[in-house]
């Protein structure tokens, strides 16, 4: 086929879609609208994203669900509140999912300060989550999840396991007790 | 031009589909019951998860494969005034459907497959489950062929004539039934099947849960499009107008299946295995195809307002009340746009990539879809079972009045149901637990809530039981009638260009997004090192 034809091919096709552009004025002004309010959302959250990293939990980290009690971070006497803050004052917990509960089952952490939790699963498919927070992540077996949130008031929180991870799931639950910057001062960061 | 075969064919699909939903709605009713508390004597999580499973299935799977397909091939011969291509082929796929269906039940009523409709490995089911589900999917693929064909020949024999708008979205939800349900097959054939069967030790999670959300998103849209062709083809008629813009309904339909295929990491905003700019790239994809459907309810209600005003409404909403609201189809469009304009707000919601935190997995995420697809969705599945019955069957519809008591009870009981579970979610109650057993306080505020739901499940029973009733002794009882042989919803088509009446651009637009959006997401689990676990009971 000879390059003319083609233009021309093609140059018939944009007319064609140039008639279909013409519609309405009602629906135009509709459209308009339609894309300004999702360009809005699209901007919110780009700017949540970008400046002020506001993110889901994202992290390619994988370890072998299998062998965790054998070693390595996840191993029992690594588990809870690490004593020693990380460089920025974040504090980090590790914690291990299995059916049926988060090991150790009972935490303190303070309120107003930056908590990273970090989370792996021994068995099968889990999801952590303490209602009325952001605090929130799924555990698939063979990666590491990571998420760091701050907890603004202090007091008792559930941490409940939100996957269907077998019959037990009902009974996935741990403890995590959120203390003012002054009381966590006082008791030292002492967990139960 | 629909001949008794192709009746035959669309009532055999239709019952399986609304047989599914009746029996699917008793073990809804039973959840609920279960699920709160009220009567420990039925406390079981083994029988509560084994019973979402089955709902889980029979709802988003069977009625709704079955449901499309029927109406397909009534939607097809109607519109394009031809015969099915090759009904024994349609046959045949019936059949393999309706076999994986049966093989899968059986597991699942023994408790056998209690891995709930999104299958969780590494949680292992019995084989049975995972062969029949593979199987309900083979068997719709031959409806997806027989309507591709169908449409192409149409094209071939009229050249330069639109394809009819019904016909049109019918074609572009077997395209995206094409493209969408490769990803549950590939997660089926190369990783479940061979695991289950012994072939395979382990199984990469990661990658398993990728490829679902390949399907979980775009699947929606395939349940949606016959509501939409509802929407669009049959209520302006019903209501005594006619469509705003065919164009526009078109430029919907080609947006929904373009954009809503590359977007399913929504479902997985939450998961460690991916990374936060494909979590990104698919949260504008969600929002981008928020569009078709703002379209479609403006040319909708714009669509309703002129009949309204032709039937003599006056004023800003007089229209409305003029509306015939004691036409079902009519009824079932008001009620279903109200709940959709409810569940997209909670839609926008869930999308919101970093609000979606504080509801992920809880029970406002049921809330959510039980608005959208028993709501919007299910509403139109019912209205069209009241529109199609007649003429299917030659006979007169049973009752109008009962049908539009079955369509208020479907619509209230809804609201019932579904507006606790919004708040349980914002409590942070986790969606998929059988019973509250936590010792907290936090927990205690669920109770009044957990009540409620009862009361919803009760009238949703009782009108999804109302409504098989109807169908029944429309077909075994009604008064006979000459079957209209023209369907008068079809309204002749204006011309578009090859842009609106042709899909091949859109496919390949479709690859090149599709690349772009699961390339990486997909090939990561080859090139960097997983550890893949071995398979679990429950």
């Amino acid at each position: 086929m000879n390059p003319n034809s083609w233009i021309s091919k093609i140059r018939s096709w944009l007319s064609l879609f140039e008639q279909d552009t013409q519609i309405e004025n009602l629906e135009k002004k509709w459209l308009y609208v339609a894309g300004a309010m999702i360009a809005f959302f699209v901007i919110i959250l780009s700017i949540g994203a970008v400046v002020l990293k506001v993110n889901p939990p994202s992290h390619w980290e994988t370890v072998d669900s299998a062998s965790l009690h054998l070693g390595g971070e996840f191993a029992e006497d690594k588990l809870g509140v690490k004593p020693e803050a990380l460089d920025d004052g974040t504090i980090q917990v590790r914690l291990v999912a299995a059916r049926y509960g988060f090991y150790p089952r009972e935490i303190i952490v303070p309120a107003d300060n930056k908590i990273q939790f970090r989370l792996a699963s021994a068995d099968v498919l889990h999801g952590a989550h303490i209602p009325m927070t952001n605090m929130s992540t799924m555990i698939v077996p063979g990666h590491i999840s990571e998420v760091t949130t701050v907890f603004p008031k202090p007091g008792e929180y559930p941490l409940l396991c939100n996957e269907y991870c077998g019959m037990g799931h009902d009974h996935m639950w741990s403890k995590v007790t959120v203390l003012s910057q002054d009381d966590w001062a006082k008791t030292g960061g002492k967990q139960p | 031009m629909i001949d008794t075969n192709t009746k035959r064919l669309a009532l055999f699909n239709f019952w399986i589909a609304f047989g599914s939903f009746a029996l699917a709605s008793v073990f809804g009713m039973y959840q609920v019951l279960e699920r709160s508390g009220l009567l420990s004597f039925i406390q079981s999580p083994a029988v509560y998860f084994a019973s979402v499973s089955t709902h889980g299935v029979l709802m988003a799977f069977v009625l709704t494969t079955f449901f499309i397909m029927g109406f397909g091939y009534y939607t097809a011969t109607t519109s394009l005034k031809m015969p099915i291509w090759n009904p024994t082929l349609a046959w045949a796929g019936y059949a393999i459907s309706l076999t994986g269906v049966v093989l899968a039940a059986i597991p699942l009523l023994l408790g056998k497959a209690s891995v709930l409709y999104t299958f969780y490995p590494p949680i292992q089911a019995n084989a049975f489950f995972y062969i029949g589900a593979t199987l309900l999917v083979v068997g719709s693929w031959f409806w997806t062929a027989i309507m591709i064909v169908m449409s192409h020949r149409w094209k071939k024999a009229h050249p330069g004539a639109t394809i009819p708008l019904p016909m049109f979205a019918t074609t572009v939800n077997a395209y995206l039934w094409a493209w969408t349900s490769v990803g549950v097959a590939l997660e089926s054939v190369f990783q479940l099947l061979p695991w289950v069967l012994g072939l395979n030790d382990t199984i990469d999670v990661g990658l398993a849960r990728t490829l679902f959300a390949w399907t979980l998103h775009p699947i929606v849209y395939f349940w949606l499009i016959p509501a939409y062709i509802a929407l669009y083809a049959y209520v302006p008629v019903a209501a005594g107008g006619k469509l705003y813009s065919d164009k526009l309904a078109r430029v919907a339909f080609l947006m929904i299946l373009v954009f809503g295929l590359p977007i399913g990491f929504h479902h997985l905003y939450m998961d460690p295995e991916q990374g936060i700019i494909a979590k990104f790239w698919h949260m504008v994809g969600t929002f981008a195809v928020a569009l078709p459907t703002l379209l479609t309810g403006f040319t909708v209600i714009a669509s309703l307002e002129m009949a309204g005003r032709k039937r003599g409404g006056k004023g800003l909403f007089g229209w409305l009340g003029s509306l015939p609201w004691d036409n079902t189809m009519v009824l079932a469009a008001i009620l279903s746009l109200l709940m959709l304009v409810l569940g997209g707000f909670g839609g926008i919601v869930n999308a919101s990539y970093a609000m979606n935190a504080m509801v992920h997995n809880t029970a406002w995420v049921s809330g959510h879809f039980h608005l959208i697809f028993a709501g919007t969705v299910v509403t139109m599945y019912l209205a069209l079972g009241y529109h199609l019955w007649p003429k299917l069957c030659g006979k007169k519809l049973f009752s109008n009045d009962l049908a539009l008591t079955q369509l208020w009870t479907w619509f209230v009981g809804m609201a019932i149901m579904t507006t606790p579970w919004h708040v349980l979610g914002l409590l942070g109650q986790p969606r998929r637990i059988s019973a509250v057993h936590y010792n907290s306080l936090l927990t205690l505020a669920w109770h009044p809530y957990e009540l409620l739901m009862i009361l919803g499940g009760l009238v949703l029973l009782g009108s999804a039981g109302l409504f098989v009733y109807i169908l029944f002794k429309t077909q075994t009882a009604g008064a006979m009638e000459a079957s209209s042989v023209e369907d008068a919803s079809i309204q002749s088509a204006p011309p578009v260009s090859n842009w609106l009446n042709n899909f091949v651009p859109w496919n390949l637009v479709i690859l090149a997004l599709m690349m772009l959006s699961y390339g990486w997401p997909i090939l990561q689990f080859f090139v960097l090192k997983t550890y893949n676990p071995t398979a679990w009971g429950y």
